[in-house]
């Protein structure tokens, strides 16, 4: 992950999205390590949110990715079983980050360990605040996430310890840096 | 000032003196398993960082586990297994529990304790997030994804932040009616499904003590919705009997120092406790049974890592005994060890086998992970048709089961049982 700024449209999801929603279990066959199924993990990323909460789908009938770049979620987002699937497709959907009050722990460091999507803690809650499809801003290294329609910026928490392995590009990248793996 | 059992354990695995929560530490692995789901995306980060001639740290050490999608006809989860199984030859490993052979077991984390690879002590990583169960053993024990699991396969080792613990102490002696399941949905419904977040669980008090080895495993099996890092008791000379009589490798026992920290301290009153059930679609929306009688319901499943145990069929025959049952109640032993079980366990002289025939159940399903986490559409038990099921499994969120349209209601075997007699929601007490 080297960019700095991420734009692009945000989709607004609720409270304790699970990862079974992010990637329900029929397609957890998928291996994210081959290629070709780590693009399919990507067109089904958050086809598990129901349609009532959810009318607006994350990647759009007979598409292989999502228009959008940001999530906008609530509390304890990620939250459920440790599948490393769950960040992957929203990685491969296209998605750069999740901007959410709080995230479980598991889902967390899975996206620092892969690289996949930045997993960035909000001041306050969003959920009000944005539309799905409101162009927004997000600058990690400043810690501001703005909302192009309406012009309101937030404050972002800082990434705190793991910013370094963040920055590295992931678990592995971290450690070569550190010596603990050699290249 | 002293420390907990879990920052003991941490202390010990990274060969410090002390640590404490919020120290970044890097820790040696005692065990690393994985199943058929996550098994071949962690191989592919091996080989992939490590080269493709890399090799595991320890062969001895990687348990390979397939337990979640044995029996379908999905061609990507046979070939899921077939990865496994050239993996596990090449790698020399030692622990392999193979689909279609005499090894086979069925669900990973009833697997891991049968075949003595939870000692207290140790630190036990897992592809998956119910790997929290067994700190029932005394260890820490957590999940992790592909990536760190690739890395610790490579090397060993794996960074952690240090937990703060949380303790729970359950005082007294359970009522009729009242079993593990309800103990710990009780602790999620109060904490909230990230009341625990980034925490170390830690139960103790004479109801945990009274526990056998299968209930202090559904106590911390569920440790994870609460959100928790990992949950935990301290060994016991029960803890001891079970372990030694699987295995003779050396472990070494923990027990928190009496000035230790603690972020904060429940206790509970076990006589006051009910039975009680989360209803759709969060594990923390925890509700007692005698309030929700009669709720409507279509069908019963009993199975999983969290209800599919030993303790959890006897519980279930319990209740199922010399009655019928007036829906679906779908059955998986969570191994081939408690399929066995049913033959040799008995009620007044009925084997639990012939008391769930007699009550009109499904015949049990060969042992795996089944429906609990919904699977391939041709799974046993799956949620297809937008059903209301009575679980023993452990999580509820909207298409848990399978469809978009089911909804999945939490409970212990009582309660299952109970349910399945009723016809509805029903409270177990007034069945024993």
């Amino acid at each position: 992950m080297s960019e700095n700024v991420i734009r692009g449209k945000a989709f607004v999801v609720g409270d304790n999205i699970d990862t079974d929603q992010i990637i329900p279990a029929q397609y957890l066959n998928l291996v994210p390590t081959i290629p070709e199924e780590y693009r399919k993990l990507g067109s089904h990323a958050l086809c598990g949110l129901p349609v009532e909460s959810n009318p607006e789908r994350f990647v759009a009938p007979g598409q292989e990715g999502s228009v959008y770049r940001i999530i906008v979620g609530g509390r304890n987002f990620g939250c459920g079983s440790s599948r490393e699937h769950a960040p992957i497709s929203l990685g491969a959907s296209g998605a750069k980050a999740v901007v959410a009050e709080s995230f479980a722990r598991i889902f967390f460091r899975n996206c620092v360990a892969t690289g996949e999507i930045y997993p960035v803690e909000s001041e306050a809650p969003l959920a009000a605040h944005f539309k799905t499809g409101d162009e927004a801003e997000l600058d990690v290294e400043a810690g501001v996430l703005r909302n192009a329609r309406s012009g309101e910026s937030f404050k972002i928490k800082p990434l705190g310890d793991v910013k370094e392995v963040v920055e590295a590009g992931g678990i592995f990248a971290y450690a070569r840096s550190k010596g603990m793996i050699s290249s | 000032m002293g420390m907990t059992i879990t920052e003991m354990i941490l202390a010990h695995a990274s060969r410090r003196e002390r640590v404490s929560p919020g120290d970044n530490i890097w820790v040696s692995a005692d065990i690393l398993m994985t199943h058929d789901v996550c098994g071949p995306g962690t191989i592919g980060v091996l080989r992939r960082e490590f080269g493709a001639d890399a090799k595991v740290w320890d062969a001895e050490k990687v348990v390979l586990i397939p337990d979640h999608y044995i029996y379908t006809a999905d061609e990507k989860c046979h070939r899921n297994v077939d990865t496994l199984r050239e993996f596990a030859k090449q790698q020399g490993i030692k622990y392999f529990y193979d689909p279609g052979t005499e090894s086979y077991s069925g669900v990973c984390h009833v697997t891991l304790p049968e075949k003595g690879h939870t000692r207290p002590g140790e630190v036990l990583f897992g592809t998956d997030s119910h790997t929290c169960t067994h700190g029932a053993f005394g260890e820490f024990a957590t999940g992790i994804g592909n990536t760190d699991a690739g890395f610790v396969m490579g090397t060993g080792k794996l960074l952690l932040k240090v937990p703060a613990s949380m303790k729970f102490v359950i005082d007294g002696k359970l009522p009729k009616g009242v079993v593990a399941k309800d103990v710990i949905l009780r602790i999620i419904g109060d904490l909230g499904v990230d009341g625990a977040t980034y925490c170390a669980m830690e139960f103790a008090g004479t109801a945990i003590d009274a526990m056998d080895m299968d209930e202090r495993m559904t106590i911390c099996n569920m440790a994870i919705e609460a959100g928790a890092k990992n949950g935990i008791i301290a060994p016991d000379a029960k803890t001891i009997a079970y372990v030694k009589a699987r295995t003779d490798k050396p472990f070494q026992c923990f027990h928190s120092d009496a000035d230790a920290s603690y972020l904060s301290f429940r206790h509970y009153r076990a006589e006051d406790l009910e039975p009680v059930v989360a209803m759709p679609f969060l594990p923390d929306n925890v509700s007692k049974v005698s309030a929700l009688q009669g709720h409507k319901i279509d069908r019963v499943y009993i199975g999983s890592c969290t209800g599919g145990k030993v303790a959890d069929f006897i519980q279930a025959a319990s209740v199922l005994k010399g009655r019928k049952v007036k829906l679906d109640v779908f059955l998986v032993p969570a191994t081939v060890e408690v399929d066995h079980a049913l033959d040799t366990e008995k009620i007044d002289g009925r084997t639990l086998r012939q008391i769930f025939a007699d009550a009109g159940c499904q015949q049990p399903a060969p042992p795996s992970c089944a429906a609990c986490l919904g699977g391939p559409v041709d799974t046993y038990g799956r949620c297809n048709h937008g059903e209301v099921c009575v679980s023993t499994t452990n999580r509820n969120f909207p298409g848990r089961m399978g469809s978009a349209d089911s909804a999945t209601i939490l409970a212990s075997p009582l309660t299952a049982a109970a349910s399945a007699v009723a016809g509805v929601l029903a409270d177990p007490r007034q069945y024993l």
